[in-house]
């Protein structure tokens, strides 16, 4: 009888353990004793549940670790298909003046924040030397809809030259969509291109957050979701919210806001810390305690939902779920190791820079260049094989940073070098002060206690774990 | 149990005359007298009394006669060159029904029944497990004749033959031959899914299995078991130490290879009360197999002998199986409860119990009479010595 590699941390009176790719078991200390001495036999129960959870493997068998292989494997296939996410930033112009915004720019000087076409032509090109076969491209800004010809411009060029170079391409435009209008939506049905927003709320959370000129956002954006799910259907339209302190007390009129819009779930997010946030100290004035109270009585309350029925996953929990139920190679930039930086998804700025990251470049905003990679003049390769971005890559692996290699939660976890960097200025970071790990923690926690509680919302969670 | 009488499968004929002692085993083709003509030597028509014995009398073809009144000793039998009369219980043979008869002897054996959605081919009796609930007994003989018998019957099958089953025994147990067999499915059945009952272990020799992947069949999977994810009760159920390595890697390869692969978890004492923990560990480690079949007890065989190691009512496992169903259900494996009647399921369950009892040994209990569940119901096996649930009781509304 042979050990397997495992991972464990005490939990309460016992010691919760994983296996290579996150299966989780709970043992007693004496269990865990016996276990690592390999003092179990066949039929004392410890066995079954060592074997059966990969933690331990039979003289000359080969299957288990053959499982694991595979499983790993699987859980890391996002690596064959490097940058599948190009983030066009057509311009950094925004009718908004959100206080926690990164980047933004109430401006009307159209040359000098807009993206010009060389560069966009430029852009193009890189994203499509990257190696995935369907890539992503994505519209931000500022506000994108106020540099629409710019958008055209670049789905028609996109589209040409995906036909020539054998790749599929998908188009998403992250919207407030207070300029959401007939033409728009016309050109996003004829395009097959999806249409992401900003959704705080009920009214009063959402204007807050999001002041523009007639205070009126909350209105613009619910009846542009409404118009994007007539003419282009339901599947085309998704949102996102910002978590602020105005909204931690609030989840449940949150959620309910999204049901009310027939939104098919919700992200409850944590607030990001850079750009503005940072300057503004919001990020300062809830932690990542504050944040966990919210986000567990708004899971509740949303499986609470789907027990009645109706299926509307939480997509932070689905996340994880998805890596614990089903080992699938989910590229999520900010939960992945190798980092998704880079190797994720490309920032191309309105100015022809190159980010690794869409806040990477908020960072730059604020006079930090750490993940700046270079500019649209240069080649795919050349930005993503730079020393810059494979030191930061390299030297923030989970697998091998300190307090992240042994944590029995590494496999469900991810790098954000961005994170760390912002917050302690190094892309590993003490772990035991970080609040993405906190957060990470404490949410995958959570839903283990859920599962190993609740018969009736186990069976949610699995469903979205499949999905 | 049931109403239903098992079908008789095998006999003696009461007289045969004829029929080749070439090989040990003949193969015979029923046909009905009317409606088909005869186009194959192995052709006989089915003769069930007097009338129809005249009217095949003078004609070149076999003769099948089932009955009891004596038809092969009347003068118009004298005619028939090649004959065979068997008794009346067997009154269920029809046209285009294929028998495997041993002529030396007088036996047969039903191979094929055209009307039936599930026939099933004896490969061989020899195996390497020696499962505490086989139904299938092993035997250490020599009966290569069985292939050499399915070979010959293979180009009498009705051509839009939905599906066959071949079992055994191990029925990779000669490995290179039965690939041909299933060669001969690919080229005379090209329409009809295969399914081949196998331990897996075979597939872990790469020659077996790139031989397996070569035929490029289009509809042929592999059923292997899986009884528990610990080594030791798997291999304790199968009764071969490191079986549960040697399946694992054989689904493995298999898949490596595209091949269509089902996961067969007979529920006993020893499987049910941890089916939870199996189907999960299913659901984490194998999910990409086509089809996992979680299978009730057919009590016949060694589940006999072994009744007190092997028998829990099903009703006492209801939970632990639906919980076990949502989990492979959840991961998008595709489930199927077999064998197993609905009134002691979940009725979270219902949507995957299918009627999976063979039609030849498959009945109903009196309670079934007033069920309004009886014609979506799996009902009960006919065959060995049925043992009931003591939840079976008739739903008699939803």
């Amino acid at each position: 009888m042979e050990l397997l590699p495992l991972r464990f941390e005490r939990a309460g009176k016992s010691y919760l353990v994983s296996n290579m790719v996150g299966d989780f078991v709970r043992l007693s200390g004496d269990e865990l004793n016996r276990l690592v001495d390999l003092r179990v036999r066949p039929g004392d129960g410890l066995y079954e549940k060592a074997y059966a959870a990969h933690l331990i493997t039979g003289e000359g068998q080969t299957a288990q670790r053959q499982l694991l292989a595979l499983r790993l494997r699987s859980r890391m296939a996002y690596l064959r298909e490097p940058t599948p996410l190009h983030i066009f930033v057509v311009t950094l112009r925004c009718e908004h003046s959100c206080p926690y915004c990164q980047v933004s720019r109430q401006s009307t000087d159209r040359s000098k924040f807009d993206m010009s076409e060389e560069t966009a032509r430029h852009a193009l090109n890189i994203a499509f030397e990257s190696p995935s076969k369907r890539i992503k491209i994505e519209f931000q800004g500022g506000e994108p809809l106020l540099n629409f010809p710019m958008i055209k411009n670049i789905v028609a060029a996109a589209r040409t030259q995906a036909g020539t170079v054998g790749k599929a391409v998908d188009f998403v435009i992250a919207s407030n969509l207070a300029l959401l209008d007939d033409t728009v939506l016309a050109f996003c049905k004829s395009n097959g291109v999806l249409l992401s927003t900003s959704l705080d709320g009920p009214a009063d959370l959402h204007n807050k957050n999001r002041p523009r000129p007639g205070g009126n956002s909350h209105e613009l954006a619910t009846r542009g979701i409404r118009r994007a799910q007539e003419v282009l259907g339901p599947e085309q339209i998704g949102a996102l919210m910002t978590t602020t302190e105005a909204s931690l007390d609030r989840v449940e009129e949150i959620v309910d806001e999204y049901l009310r819009l027939d939104l098919d779930g919700i992200f409850l997010r944590p607030l990001s810390p850079y750009g503005f946030a940072v300057k503004t100290k919001a990020i300062r004035k809830y932690n990542s305690k504050g944040w966990l109270e919210f986000y567990a009585r708004g899971l509740r309350y949303v499986l609470e939902i789907n027990r009645t029925g109706r299926h509307f996953p939480e997509f932070y929990a689905t996340l994880i779920l998805k890596r614990m139920f089903a080992d699938r190679p989910l590229g999520y930039v900010d939960l992945r190791s190798p980092a998704g930086i880079g190797l994720g998804a490309l920032v191309y700025n309105y100015d022809g820079k190159v980010f690794a990251s869409d806040e990477g470049r908020m960072l730059a905003e604020m006079g930090d260049q750490t993940f700046e990679l270079g500019s649209v003049a240069q080649s795919y390769r050349s930005l993503v094989f730079s020393d810059k971005l494979l030191d930061l890559i390299g030297s923030s692996l989970t697998q091998c940073a300190p307090e992240c290699l042994d944590c029995v939660y590494e496999a469900h976890c991810g790098a954000d070098p961005v994170y760390h960097h912002a917050t302690q200025a190094d892309p590993v970071g003490m772990k035991p002060l970080s609040e993405f790990c906190a957060r990470q923690k404490g949410v995958t926690n959570l839903l283990l206690e859920i599962l190993e509680t609740s018969p009736q919302d186990a069976a949610i969670l699995r469903r979205w774990g499949g999905m | 149990m049931g109403r239903h009488v098992t079908l008789p499968l095998y006999g003696t004929a009461i007289f045969s005359r004829g029929v080749s002692t070439a090989t040990a085993s003949s193969v015979v083709r029923l046909r009905s007298g009317l409606d088909s003509p005869a186009t194959s030597a192995a052709d006989f028509k089915l003769v069930r009394s007097k009338e129809e014995l005249q009217a095949v009398a003078d004609s070149h073809h076999g003769v099948m006669i089932v009955s009891d009144e004596g038809l092969e000793d009347l003068p118009q039998a004298a005619d028939c060159a090649r004959l065979i009369s068997v008794p009346a219980k067997f009154d269920y043979f029809s046209d285009g029904d294929i028998i495997g008869f041993q002529p030396q002897s007088g036996r047969f054996r039903t191979l094929y029944r055209r009307a039936s959605a599930h026939n099933s081919l004896l490969v061989t009796d020899r195996c390497n497990h020696y499962c505490l609930m086989c139904s299938q007994p092993p035997k250490d003989i020599d009966d290569r004749w069985l292939l050499e018998e399915i070979k010959a019957a293979l180009p009498l099958v009705a051509k839009d033959t939905k599906s066959l089953c071949f079992t055994g025994g191990e029925t990779l147990t000669d490995w290179r031959e039965f690939v041909d067999v299933l060669a001969d499915c690919r080229d005379e059945l090209p329409d009809t899914a295969i399914h081949v009952l196998s331990n897996g272990r075979a597939f872990v020799r790469d020659e077996v299995v790139a031989a397996w992947t070569a035929l490029r069949h289009p509809n042929l999977t592999a059923g292997i078991p899986i009884y528990s994810a610990v080594d030791h009760v798997h291999d304790y159920v199968v009764q071969a130490r490191g079986a549960f390595d040697e399946t694992v890697l054989g689904i493995l390869k298999l898949k490596d290879r595209a091949q269509r692969v089902e996961v067969r978890v007979v529920l006993h004492a020893l499987t049910a009360p941890r089916i939870v923990e199996t189907c999960t560990w299913l659901a984490r480690n194998l999910p990409f197999v086509d089809h996992v079949a979680l299978m009730g007890l057919e009590n016949i065989g060694f589940a006999i002998a072994n009744a007190n190691e092997l028998w829990i009512d099903p009703i006492d496992y209801r939970l632990g199986l639906a919980e076990a169903v949502d989990v492979l259900a959840s991961a998008r494996v595709n489930v199927s409860v077999y064998n197993l009647q609905r009134c002691v399921l979940d009725r979270s369950v219902w949507p995957y119990a299918v009627q999976s009892i063979s039609d030849w040994k498959n009945g109903y209990v009196e309670e079934c009479d007033h069920c309004i569940e009886k014609t979506r119901c799996s009902g009960f096996f006919t065959s060995g010595r049925p043992r009931r649930s003591r939840g079976i009781s008739p739903i008699l509304a939803l």
